[in-house]
């Protein structure tokens, strides 16, 4: 049944659904309302959970480590700061390959500080080894947390699932809640074979020398890239419970034969199918979205990506001194099947910086040149910068 | 039992009849005479079989654990450096969902426990989890190579704070932690030392009673550390209590309800000799170098003074005697 939800609001009663043991979280626009939820759930008794109300976010990471490695099923979620202060914790739970859902609600990262959406905050932790999956709308969002708990449990993999701060946190939206049977018949009960017992006592994190850090590192590496098979199939299987499919790895909106592409990730996704609407003269385009960014779904996107001349990447966050950070992996796993196709980087939106429907046809008109274009930040407006700061007159 | 039969065999006999468990075997890579090694298998031995560890990075974490080998005999985790005491938070938050009665230990060194680790300490002795955290205090970053830390005494050498003509070592004082984390209101929170085994198997029992946080603070000589030969740890752990500069206390909420009694305080210099780490205060005509043994004196002094170390009868448990009373003896009567 649909109801008018905040995404927070949804996307915390999909947690409840999935019914986690131990929930910890530390207060951070716009996570907030995630967990303010999740309490009141709880405080109703509609939630039966350990809530570890922690006092910074390492140990919200801390917290559902040790809950996981004693077998519990666990919650967390953060954003911007929250998730660097995490980080060193976060690839400690991906190299102890522990299974585990998190809700990053994106977020620019300070400084400047902005309480403001980009990607920037998932994407630093891009290399901890944890699954990142990008959400679309609230819908995807409620769809994906159930989802990511069966990926993770099923992997041995960590979930992040990033979902951008305000435009869905904030926004409501009309949303389906799944019936709590659905979610039960979808998700079998926590059963990690690792966690610590005292009748079985086992060592967990202990120092490797290099004789096996390699395989440590590759057994990880393989298990990301095998997760790809575990991330369709759940989408799949949700979708025969649900009836909603998220797109497995990526989802692809418009004609087969169109020769330009747009990829995103995030919620950017929505903005650029409406806005094809509204300039209907513009080429015919396929806009992409991302869902799965690690593992990187190098087949699925050359397979989308068949007959293109340009694709334009559509970036969240930028690597200052390079440029983008998704268009580099786009382009190198093009390279070998579709190096005809031109790509495009620019980023949009950075701190919460309003995208308007304009932009898919500034970005169109910018692939008009012969050469790709360099990467840009499309939406920088340089009469704000004082000339000694790049800026113009 | 039977204690008739068992009296007419000795004492020695009789221990090695016993089934002790163990939770940390031998085997492990500490050095010789390593205080930390001694202190987790009396700990361990107390708690007994039924209980989960989080470990912090350190000494104690690399000796007993190098890949595919473990020393330990419990389930023992370790993350990070600065999240024992959340890592616990956590295992004992999943311990009570599932309905478990599994106690939940957490082990760190000083470095782990007064400076890095410290707020996630704070937070879980705030937020009341059940687990007795103990800190194994060496007094400075042992696994680094000796570095100081806020746990490191006054004047003590370390490389980060080697005496030289504008220094006399370490220039502040070692953090008193407990009295810290007995301002959390916590249940109980006690001091004790290497020197006394016996001490340490009872208070770990008492915590273990306990239901909510409890932190046991034990000092461990560290013989590449502190600059002694490792057959001397336990003379120079002893030798610390006996001088008045580690306390051996118990705090009840904030209220001390009991201390180690010195029966014949000792000089500090008796302490300081033993170690190469106070070296540079013998070595020197410095005027520096005696005050500073001044200072250190005076630090024992008010130690004895503020915790009334001198008691004010003979007790059989103090300092001298309760070693040698309670180790066996008492518990066959």
């Amino acid at each position: 049944m649909l109801k008018a939800l905040e995404g927070s609001q949804a996307i915390a009663q999909a947690v409840a659904s999935c019914r986690p043991q131990v929930v910890a979280a530390y207060p951070i626009t716009p996570q907030t309302h995630i967990v303010e939820n999740i309490a009141k759930l709880v405080a109703n008794g509609k939630m039966h959970c350990e809530m570890v109300s922690v006092e910074s976010e390492f140990s919200a990471a801390s917290v559902v480590l040790g809950a996981a490695c004693a077998g519990s099923r666990t919650y967390t979620a953060s954003a911007s700061q929250g998730i660097l202060l995490m980080a060193e914790v976060l690839y400690n739970i991906a190299g102890m390959r522990i299974p585990m859902v998190m809700t990053c609600a994106n977020r620019a990262v300070s400084a400047p500080i902005s309480i403001w959406n980009d990607q920037q905050d998932s994407m630093a932790v891009r290399d901890a080894g944890w699954i990142q999956l990008y959400c679309a709308d609230n819908q995807d969002a409620v769809d994906t947390t159930i989802q990511a708990y069966r990926i993770a449990e099923r992997t041995e993999l960590p979930v992040m699932v990033c979902v951008d701060g305000f435009t869905l946190t904030h926004t409501l939206e009309p949303i389906d809640i799944p019936e709590q049977a659905m979610v039960d018949q979808f998700l079998p009960a926590f059963n990690f074979k690792r966690a610590l017992n005292p009748a079985q006592p086992t060592s967990m994190g202990t120092l490797v020398s290099p004789d096996f850090f390699p395989e440590a590192r590759y057994s990880h590496h393989q298990a990301l890239l095998h997760a790809a098979d575990e991330i369709v199939a759940a989408d799949a299987d949700w979708a025969k419970i649900s009836g909603r499919a998220s797109g497995g790895l990526l989802s692809i909106d418009g004609p087969d034969d169109a020769k330009i592409g747009i990829l995103t990730l995030g919620s950017v996704y929505g903005t650029l199918v409406e806005a094809r609407e509204e300039y209907p003269d513009l080429p015919a385009t396929k806009i992409i979205n991302l869902r799965a960014f690690r593992p990187f779904p190098v087949a699925a996107l050359c397979e989308a990506c068949q007959g293109l001349t340009d694709l334009i990447v559509l970036e969240r966050a930028l690597s200052p001194g390079y440029g983008g950070i998704v268009a580099p992996e786009v382009q190198a796993s093009l390279t070998s099947v579709h190096a005809a196709t031109r790509v495009h980087s620019f980023a949009v939106g950075l701190g919460g910086r309003d995208i308007p429907l304009e932009i898919y046809r500034k970005l169109h008109r910018r692939i008009q040149l012969e050469e790709p274009a360099p990467f840009t930040i499309i939406d920088v407006e340089l009469e704000r910068l004082p000339v000694e700061d790049y800026g113009v007159e | 039992m039977n204690t008739e039969k068992n009296s007419a065999i000795s004492i020695e006999q009789l221990r090695r009849n016993q089934p002790r468990f163990e939770g940390i075997k031998s085997g492990h890579r500490a050095c010789l005479g390593c205080g930390q090694a001694l202190a987790a298998r009396l700990v361990t031995e107390a708690a007994g079989p039924d209980v989960v560890v989080a470990n912090a990075t350190g000494c104690l974490e690399i000796f007993t654990t190098p890949w595919p080998e473990s020393a330990w005999h419990i389930p023992w985790m370790h993350s990070v450096f600065e999240n024992a005491g959340a890592i616990a938070s956590g295992m004992e938050a999943a311990l009570k969902a599932q309905g478990k009665s599994t106690k939940v230990l957490a082990f760190g060194g000083d470095g782990g426990t007064f400076d890095i680790g410290f707020q996630a300490i704070s937070g879980m002795l705030e937020r009341g989890h059940n687990v007795l955290y103990v800190c194994f205090d060496n007094e400075a970053y042992m696994n680094t190579g000796i570095q100081r830390s806020s746990s490191t005494p006054h004047a003590a050498m370390t490389t980060t704070s080697p005496p030289g003509s504008e220094r006399m070592g370490k220039r502040h004082l070692k953090k008193d932690i407990l009295t810290i984390v007995a301002a959390h209101h916590i249940p109980y929170a006690a001091t004790t030392s290497i020197a006394y085994p016996s001490d340490i198997r009872k208070k770990v029992r008492r915590a273990m009673d306990i239901e909510g946080p409890t932190f046991i603070h034990i000092h461990c000589p560290c013989p590449l550390g502190w600059g002694h030969d490792g057959a001397n740890s336990i003379k120079v752990a002893r030798l610390a209590v006996q001088t008045g500069l580690f306390p051996v206390i118990e705090l009840e909420r904030t209220e001390l309800i009991g201390s180690m009694p010195i029966r014949h305080p000792k000089p500090v210099v008796e302490y300081l000799k033993m170690q190469q780490r106070f070296r540079h205060l013998f070595t020197t005509k410095d005027a520096r170098a005696r005050e500073e043994l001044e200072h250190i004196q005076a630090l024992a002094d008010h130690n004895i003074k503020h915790f009334n170390l001198q008691g004010d009868t003979m007790d059989a448990l103090d300092s001298d005697g309760a070693d040698t009373v309670r180790r066996g003896g008492m518990r066959w009567a």
